[in-house]
């Protein structure tokens, strides 16, 4: 910034951000992603407040090793177990990408129950933030269905009576129950519908479902601003020294007092 | 409620303590009496009254007085505006309307025979049939009380995959007819395969192939049926003697043509008095592991998909 360019060094920038000028100009990507990323967020927040971007790396992690894997896995009860087989054994890498599905599963679901925890107790799913936190809740059960219907791809005894047993449970619910167990299985036994429609719902249905809720999820994490820790002495939203007092459209996510003090408000 | 800033008018109050331990005594009540079910689900439903009129009292006290005021005044207020606007509907309000209908029938039309799709085959034609396992000698020539493990598959299209195992055993002659007790493998928990309790001989296996396809029989003498899931434990007739099930093991009918042994339906069983061919079976429609047939629970359960 101090020393002038030359005019060859601003022709070389301008043609470079050309580019990124001319789709800023059509669709205002340049204000959309520093609204995205470049937020204020409080100034003591905690390591614990990343578990919910360790679940979402753990997502993005699922769906690309799904996608390659789905490139090989064949969903039909004469070949499904041959296809696992075959992936582990001869692909190459393919024990390495199924390796990651498999054990990334787990660590989904684990990520996802610390993350629900850290927002438990650090209070976080106080107002204004409900309905960051109900779709929370759906993006747990659509990920605890994931679990459930890829289990059984692999066809072998433990996925078949596994699933069994999972299928017995959702039949034994009040009055409907019995017909969600003949929706889940495709008929009155389990066989080669009951394959190919949980593979349909692990890799399409279920996975579109969570990429929507996702995506409101994280609209609302930005929109709302995230929470100081519960111990904290600062209180979340408040402005340094010096700058403006917040305005009237942020009133709601401003927190006038340290949590734990006596509900007064104080005058900034 | 006067505080500034962020307090959203909920008073602090004793009500929710109340209501959460009317709830946990409720769901202890589940586990330990139906007496506490019901005097805590009644104090749970008086207390949250009590909640909800506490929070209306304080948050909206004009919504207790000034409803009817408000009720009078609203229509009236609207009405001389709704005559100066001339007609009835606007063209763009019909067109919005119109766009918005049309919508809604081409998303209906398009919904509602995906779904049907989707679900529709569970519930049709379920393409099972009787199931020859070969000829009564097998079943017949062996020392009493000896079980078959006899392997089958129950739809021959579907190839190896819906292959069950049942447990076949001869009660010698009932009425001059040859008498079998035939039990589903299938456990009446949550539909693990239960196990012979006892040696099975597999050094006198047979393999035969009938109308039906492949068909095994291996001789067995169990005590009783165990469950490997869940624990569950049967009788020599299926009768529950232990653990989780809810009732004894499904049974199937048979039939004896040419000499040869024909599996038919599967049906459910409550219990079995008596033993072979003896036995007074309490027989029901076939249930999906897990529920209960001739408690009174089952009226959980009161239409089955078709099977």
């Amino acid at each position: 910034m101090a020393t002038r360019k030359s005019p060859r060094q601003q022709q070389v920038e301008a043609a470079l951000l050309y580019p990124v000028d001319w789709l800023d100009e059509r669709t205002g990507i340049r204000a959309g992603l520093q609204y995205f990323l470049f937020r204020n967020v409080p100034r003591d927040t905690n390591w614990m407040q990343t578990l919910g971007a360790a679940t979402l790396t753990a997502f993005l992690v699922q769906a690309v090793t799904g996608v390659i894997l789905a490139m090989y896995y064949k969903p039909d009860p004469n070949s499904a177990y041959e296809s696992i087989k075959h992936i582990t054994n001869d692909v190459t890498l393919g024990w390495l990408v199924r390796g990651m599905h498999r054990w990334g599963a787990s660590c989904f679901i684990i990520l996802m129950f610390l993350h629900m925890g850290r927002v438990f107790l650090f209070g976080a799913y106080k107002y204004p933030r409900e309905l960051t936190w109900i779709i929370g809740v759906m993006l747990l059960a659509l990920g605890m269905i994931e679990g459930f219907t890829g289990y059984l791809l692999p066809w072998d005894e433990t996925a078949y009576w596994a699933t069994v047993v999972g299928i017995n449970i959702q039949a034994n619910g009040p009055f409907v129950g019995p017909f969600i167990g003949s929706i889940l299985k495709g008929g009155a036994e389990i066989g080669p519908e009951t394959l190919a429609r949980f593979y349909s719902l692990h890799m399409l249905a279920i996975p579109g479902g969570l990429m929507a809720l996702i995506g409101i999820h994280l609209f609302l994490v930005v929109r709302l601003g995230i929470t100081s820790p519960p111990w904290s002495p600062v209180a979340a939203g408040r402005e340094r020294d010096g700058e403006e007092a917040p305005t009237a459209d942020r009133v709601g996510l401003v927190e006038p007092t340290p949590r734990g003090s006596a509900s007064q408000g104080v005058e900034k | 409620m006067q505080h500034s800033g962020r307090d959203n008018g909920i008073a602090r109050s004793l009500w929710p303590f109340g209501f959460a331990l009317a709830a946990a005594a409720f769901l202890v009540g589940l586990v330990l009496s139906w007496w506490l079910v019901a005097i805590a689900g009644g104090v749970c439903v008086l207390i949250g009254a009590g909640w909800i009129a506490d929070s209306i009292r304080s948050k909206h006290p004009h919504l207790l007085e000034e409803t009817v005021e408000h009720q009078v005044e609203a229509p009236k207020a609207a009405a001389p505006v709704r005559a100066a606007a001339g007609p009835a509907m606007s063209r763009s309000r019909f067109l919005e309307a119109g766009t918005l209908g049309l919508g809604a029938v081409m998303g209906g039309a398009l919904t509602v025979p995906a779904v049907g799709f989707m679900v529709a085959p569970a519930f049709q034609s379920q393409g099972k049939h009787d199931a020859n396992v070969g000829p009564l000698d097998n079943f017949t020539g062996v020392p009493e009380g000896t079980f078959m493990v006899t392997t089958f598959l129950l739809r021959k299209d579907q190839g190896d995959v819906s292959r069950r195992t049942v447990y076949v055993r001869y009660n010698g002659e009932l009425q001059s007819q040859p008498s079998f007790t035939i039990i589903s493998n299938r456990c009446a928990h949550l539909g693990c395969p239960v196990q012979p309790s006892g040696p099975i001989d597999d050094a006198k296996k047979v393999e035969l192939t009938t109308d039906n396809g492949p068909v095994s029989l291996t001789p067995s003498q169990p005590a009783g049926f165990g469950c490997p899931c869940h624990g569950g434990a049967y009788d020599a007739e299926g009768n529950r003697t232990a653990g989780p099930p809810v009732r004894g093991l499904d049974r199937f009918e048979y039939s004896i043509i040419d000499g040869e042994l024909h599996i038919g339906k599967a049906y459910s069983v409550g219990t079995v008095a008596g033993t072979g061919a003896d036995a007074r079976i309490k027989k029901f429609d076939l249930a999906a592991p897990g529920q209960h047939v001739d408690d009174w629970e089952w009226w959980l359960y009161p239409v089955q998909p078709p099977h």
